[in-house]
C-alpha cells in the first residue's frame, strides 16, 4: 500500500491523454499580452513605454512589493501597446503588448543548454537571483518563490518536498517536465537545499506515473540525501497540506503553513526554474503547458512563452473540434473557463483544456439531501453543505467559526454531490465575502 | 359527574389566580424601564424593517432617534420627510429636511442591444457570477441580470424584464431604502432626486473603456465623445475619463443634452412627447416667408 493522506479525498477518472508526447516547442508567437498581475499579491509596475525596444529576458514590470514578482519580456521585439485585455480572471487586466521582432535571432534559435551540476552561487546570491527572476510556484497558484523561501531566522527547516503528484486529471505538463528533464531537476534540488541550509528531500510522485518514479528512483540511487516517495493515486495530494501528510504524516495547523511543521513544498515546474535561473541565467519566461481534450486531433505538452494568446496553442493541436463547449485554463477540477481564446498564457497556466457539450455541462442544483458525501470527501475535514447554506443565507460570521478559510477549493464537493449542489461557488463566495468582512473590521 | 366538573373548573381557576399572582411580582421584581417615547416613535415610523436608515430595524432607528441628541443626520428615507417631522414634533428635536429620492438603473444593456458572447452555468446570482468572470457579455461594468437586486426590495418594488433582462423600478412603489444599491456588485443602481411628475435625465450606462470597445460591448454604451458636456448650459455633465455622468443637483432638465447623444445612452423618463418638430415647421415657414419677402424687394 501507498503513502497517501486521511481525511476525504476522491478519484476522477485520469485522462492523462497527453502522457507520451513530449514536449515540443511552440512557434513564438507575432505578439505576445504579458499581463502584469500574473502572481498572487500586488501586481509589478511597468517600467517599459510605448516603443521601446526590448530584448529577451529584459524587465519589463518591476515587483510591486514584497509579495509581487517581477515580469520579464519573453521575446525581443517592440512595446506597441499598454492597454488592458481580457486575462485568465475574466476580467480586463492592464497587460504589456510586444510585437515580436521577426528578425531578432534570438527570438528563434532557441539555445539548447547543457547540463552544469556544480552550483557555484552562495545560498543569499540564490535567494537573490530567485527574487530577481520572477520565479512564482508554477503549480498553479503563483505564489512567489523568494517569498516562501525568504524563512525567517529561527526557524527549524528539516525537509524539503517536491511536488511531482500532478493529481488534477488531464494535466501532464510536470509528469513531462520531470520525464525530460530530470537531471536538471535534480540539481535544481540541490540548489534550494543549499539555498535553506536542508538536508533532506523527497520527491512525491504519485503511483500513475511509474516511469517517472522508476527514473528518479535510478537517479537518486547514489544520493543520500534525496528520496522519492511513491503515493497513491488520489485528489488533491498536490495540494500543500495534503502533500506534507502523505509524505511525512504531519499536520499542518489550521491557518498555517508547512513551515509550521518545518517543512517546505516547492513543485517540480518551479524547481526546473529555479535551475534555469540560477544555472544557466534564464528568467521565467516560458513555461509548459499541456493542451488536451478528448476531442483534439493532437493533444500534446508545449514549451510556451509567457503571454502567448491560446489561440495559437489551440491552432498548433489542430484547432477547435466540432461541438466545444468550454476552454479551461488549467485542469478540469480547479480550472477556470476562460472568457474568449485571445486570453494570454500567464505564469500560473499549467494546462488548456478543452471540453465538449456533455462533459461541460453542469446538472441542475436540486435540493441537499443530506447524505454526507461532501462531508465525506472533503480533504479538510469542513462540512461544505452546512458552509453553503450558511453563505446563501448571508451568516458570514458563523461560516467563518466554521473555518470557511481554510477550503482549498479543491471541489471534491461539488464533483461528488448528486444533487449538483454548487458548493464550491458559494463556498469561494463565502471566503471572499469572509476576507473583506476581516478587512472592514480592521 | 358534576363533582369532576366542579373540581377541574376549581382547579383550573387556583392555578391561573396562583400564575397571575407569580407573574405580577416577577414582573414588579424584573421591571425594566424603558422609555415609553421609543414606542410611540416606533409607531411613528413606518414598520418595514427595511434597514434603509443604517439601523436594524425600526425598532433600532426609534432607539437611536430618541437616544442621540443630535439627530439631524439621521433619516428615514421610506417615511421621508413627513414622519421625520412628526417624529421631530414628538421628540422636540431638529430634523434636516431631505429631497426625495429613487433609485435609477443606470444600465440599458438589454439582450439586443448587448449580446451574450459567452454563458454562466454557476449559481444565478450576480455576487457570485461578479466574483467569477466579468460577464456574459463584453461589457464588464453593466447589469449581469441574475436580480440581486430584486431579492432584496421588501417593497417589491421591482422585478427583472424578462425581454430585456433587466431590472424594473416601479416608481410608485420605490421608497429609496437604498437596499437594492449595496446588493448591485457593480454599483448600477444610483439614488437621484425624485421630482413631482418623476422627470430624470441620466447617462444609462456605466462602461469606462474607450469608445470603441465600449461600442462594440453594447451598442447603447457611452463612448466618452463629450458632446453632452459641451452642450450642457449648466455645466451639469462631468466626463469621468470616457463616461459622462450628470450631476442631479445641476441638472435642470433642459434636455439638449439627449438628442446629441451619438449612442442614444442618455435616458429620459416620462418627459412628455416632444412638440419641437412643429415649432421647427412654423420657423421654417417664417424663414421661408422672410426670404420670400426679401426676394420680393430684391425684385422690386
Amino acid at each position: 500500500m501507498f503513502k497517501t493522506f486521511q481525511i476525504g479525498g476522491i478519484h476522477p477518472p485520469e485522462n492523462k491523454i497527453t502522457s507520451t508526447s513530449s514536449i515540443k516547442r511552440l512557434t513564438v508567437p507575432k505578439t505576445v499580452y504579458v499581463p502584469i498581475a500574473q502572481h498572487i499579491g500586488i501586481p509589478s509596475e511597468i517600467i517599459v513605454a510605448v516603443k521601446d525596444k526590448v530584448t529577451i529576458g529584459q524587465v519589463i514590470a518591476k515587483s510591486g512589493g514584497y509579495v509581487s514578482s517581477n515580469i520579464h519580456s519573453p521575446v525581443a521585439g517592440v512595446v506597441t501597446k499598454l492597454d488592458k485585455f481580457i486575462d485568465t480572471s475574466g476580467y480586463k487586466k492592464q497587460c504589456i503588448v510586444i510585437r515580436t521582432d521577426e528578425k531578432d535571432p534570438s527570438n528563434f534559435n532557441e539555445q539548447e543548454y547543457l547540463l552544469k551540476t556544480s552550483i557555484e552561487l552562495s545560498p543569499k546570491e540564490i535567494l537573490q537571483r530567485i527574487t530577481d527572476f520572477g520565479i512564482v510556484g508554477l503549480g498553479g497558484a503563483t505564489f512567489p518563490s523568494h517569498v516562501k523561501l525568504n524563512v525567517r531566522e529561527g526557524t527549524t527547516l528539516d525537509c524539503l518536498l517536491i511536488n511531482g503528484v500532478e493529481c488534477e486529471p488531464y494535466l501532464t505538463a510536470d509528469h513531462r517536465l520531470m520525464l525530460e528533464k530530470s537531471e536538471e531537476i535534480i540539481v535544481g534540488i540541490k540548489i534550494v537545499m543549499r539555498a535553506l541550509n536542508i538536508s533532506k528531500a523527497i520527491i512525491g510522485i504519485e503511483n500513475n506515473k511509474k516511469d517517472a518514479i522508476d527514473l528518479f528512483k535510478n537517479l537518486t540511487k547514489n544520493e543520500s540525501t534525496i528520496q522519492v516517495g511513491t503515493l497513491q493515486v488520489k485528489y488533491p495530494q498536490g495540494g500543500e497540506k495534503q502533500l506534507v501528510k502523505a509524505l511525512l504524516n504531519r499536520d499542518v495547523p489550521i491557518n498555517g503553513l508547512p513551515l509550521d511543521v518545518g517543512v517546505i513544498v516547492h513543485n517540480v515546474g518551479t524547481i526546473f526554474a529555479i535551475y534555469e535561473a540560477i544555472q544557466h541565467n534564464k528568467p521565467l519566461t516560458e513555461r509548459v503547458v499541456t493542451v488536451t481534450g478528448k476531442n483534439l486531433k493532437n493533444a500534446s505538452n508545449f514549451w510556451v512563452k509567457i503571454g502567448t494568446p491560446i489561440n495559437n496553442l489551440i491552432d498548433a493541436v489542430g484547432g477547435l473540434p466540432e461541438g466545444t463547449r468550454k476552454i479551461v485554463n488549467g485542469g478540469p477540477m480547479m480550472g477556470k473557463a476562460i472568457k474568449n481564446t485571445d486570453v494570454p498564457v500567464t505564469k500560473g497556466t499549467s494546462g488548456i483544456l478543452v471540453i465538449s457539450e456533455n462533459e461541460a455541462s453542469r446538472g441542475k442544483s436540486e435540493n441537499c439531501i443530506r447524505c454526507g458525501e461532501c462531508v465525506f470527501v472533503c480533504p479538510m475535514g469542513l462540512e461544505p453543505y452546512l458552509l453553503m447554506n450558511l453563505v446563501e443565507k448571508n451568516f458570514i460570521d458563523r461560516a467563518s467559526s466554521e473555518d470557511i478559510n481554510t477550503c482549498i477549493e479543491c471541489g471534491s464537493c461539488s464533483y461528488v454531490c448528486p444533487s449538483h449542489r454548487p458548493l464550491l461557488d458559494f463556498i469561494r463566495f463565502g471566503k471572499n465575502s469572509e476576507k473583506k468582512l476581516q478587512t472592514v473590521k480592521n | 359527574m358534576t363533582d369532576s366538573i366542579l373540581y377541574s373548573v376549581f382547579l383550573l381557576i387556583s392555578l391561573g389566580g396562583l400564575a397571575a399572582v407569580i407573574l405580577y411580582f416577577v414582573s414588579k421584581k424584573f421591571y425594566v424601564y424603558e422609555n415609553p417615547l421609543i414606542a410611540e416613535i416606533e409607531d411613528i415610523l413606518p414598520a418595514a424593517n427595511c434597514a434603509g436608515c443604517g439601523s436594524l430595524g425600526c425598532k433600532a432607528f426609534a432607539e437611536k432617534l430618541v437616544l442621540s441628541e443630535d439627530i439631524s443626520n439621521l433619516f428615514c428615507p421610506v417615511g421621508g420627510n413627513d414622519t421625520m417631522k412628526l417624529v421631530a414634533t414628538k421628540l422636540g428635536k431638529e430634523v434636516s429636511e431631505k429631497d426625495p429620492t429613487i433609485a435609477v438603473v443606470r444600465c440599458q444593456g438589454s439582450c439586443e442591444v448587448r449580446p451574450k458572447t459567452t454563458e454562466f452555468q454557476g449559481p444565478r446570482t450576480c455576487a457570485i457570477s461578479a466574483m467569477i468572470y466579468s460577464g456574459e457579455t463584453d461589457c464588464e461594468y453593466g447589469c449581469l441580470g441574475d436580480g440581486d437586486c430584486v431579492k432584496v426590495c421588501k417593497f417589491d418594488a421591482m422585478y427583472m424584464d424578462e425581454s430585456t433582462g433587466l431590472p424594473i423600478i416601479l416608481t410608485d412603489k420605490c421608497t429609496s431604502c437604498g437596499m437594492c444599491v449595496t446588493a448591485c456588485p457593480r454599483n448600477i443602481i444610483e439614488m437621484r432626486p425624485r421630482n413631482k411628475k418623476d422627470l430624470k435625465i441620466y447617462v444609462g450606462c456605466l462602461n469606462q473603456d474607450k469608445g470603441g470597445v465600449a461600442k462594440k460591448a453594447c451598442s447603447l454604451a457611452c463612448i466618452g465623445c463629450s458632446k453632452c458636456e459641451e452642450i450642457c448650459p449648466k455645466d451639469a455633465v462631468i466626463m469621468i475619463n470616457t463616461l459622462a455622468y450628470i450631476d442631479p443637483v445641476l441638472c435642470t432638465l433642459c434636455r439638449k443634452c439627449v438628442p446629441i447623444c451619438p449612442t442614444n445612452s442618455i435616458v429620459e423618463t416620462n418627459f412628455p412627447p416632444k412638440k419641437e418638430k412643429k415649432v421647427d415647421n412654423e420657423k421654417a415657414d417664417e424663414i421661408s416667408e422672410i426670404v420670400k419677402l426679401v426676394k420680393v424687394k430684391m425684385d422690386v
